[in-house]
């Protein structure tokens, strides 16, 4: 079921970078041992269903009460900080991947949709913020008679 | 009739296979006196779903990502292409793989991995006599 999430009109990079992947892998190689892209952050992914705009911003380890999001314009702005504990004093660093400070970030909305509508939930990492269409613009059977 | 089922199942795994190919999540690793702390970033992975596994002297983490996605939805735009984490790491001999903690909060896991007793640095008195 999530698979369906994915598949999207992948881009070139995309593919070339899954194509090797599944070719180091189909070898017996270990997957490269560099971090997925050099994406921003948070990751997101956006889907549509007939009533409402569905986004979903893989932000994991953030206090959901500094979270802001907003709906202005068919603009939403996620905007939010992350703070990662200093490493021990002493300590040596061997990897230092993850994202630390803040971020933000803007998508561009459809025009039909209801900035009065938008509901925001942060579960597992994953902050998904659901904006609800337009009902008067919604697709209507039109009864005959 | 059953046989039509397990045969479109059959096909579909290709398709299945492909968008289960994991990708890596970014990891932060740090050593101190005692042991190995990694933090590693897996979003949408509930506990149940996160597997911690050593073999030999390989560390696979591995989370599949379940995201509860309403009926009907149709992808418009994705970042994350993939629906699972998976990375592999070397250990030291030095770790002591029997007592690895690990923690899942918000996606973010994080794993603890003492020295053994002998790779400990250990303060040696020195007498004077």
């Amino acid at each position: 079921m999530v698979a369906t999430l994915f598949r999207t009109p992948a881009s070139l990079f995309a593919d070339l970078d899954r194509i090797q992947r599944e070719m180091e892998r189909s070898f017996g190689l270990p997957t490269s041992i560099r971090a997925a892209g050099g994406a921003a952050f948070p990751a997101i992914n956006i889907g549509s269903t007939a009533d409402a705009v569905e986004v979903y911003a893989f932000a994991p380890g953030l206090d959901a009460s500094k979270l802001d999001v907003t709906v202005d314009n068919n603009l939403l702005t996620l905007v939010g900080e992350r703070k990662l504990a200093a490493p021990p004093k002493g300590g040596s660093v061997y990897a230092e991947e993850r994202f630390d400070g803040s971020f933000r970030r803007v998508i561009s909305l459809p025009d039909d949709v209801d900035p009065a509508q938008v509901q925001a939930r942060y579960s597992d990492g994953v902050l998904r913020v659901r904006i609800a269409r337009k009902a008067a613009l919604q697709p209507r059977r039109i009864a005959i008679n | 009739m059953s046989t039509e089922v397990v045969q479109r199942e059959t096909q579909h795994v290709p398709t299945a296979a492909r968008q289960a190919q994991p990708v890596s999540p970014r990891v932060d690793i740090v050593e101190d006196a005692d042991g190995i702390t990694l933090f590693a970033d897996m979003p949408g992975v509930p506990r149940d779903a996160l597997h911690v596994q050593v073999e030999g002297d390989t560390l696979t983490l591995r989370g599949d990502i379940a995201i509860a996605l309403p009926p009907g939805m149709d992808p418009y735009y994705a970042e994350l292409r993939s629906s699972a984490w998976e990375r592999s790491f070397t250990l030291s001999r030095e770790l002591d793989t029997s007592a690895i903690a690990a923690t899942l909060k918000d996606g973010v896991l994080d794993l603890r991995i003492p020295k053994a007793e002998h790779a400990k640095p250990r303060k040696v008195d020195v007498q004077l006599t």
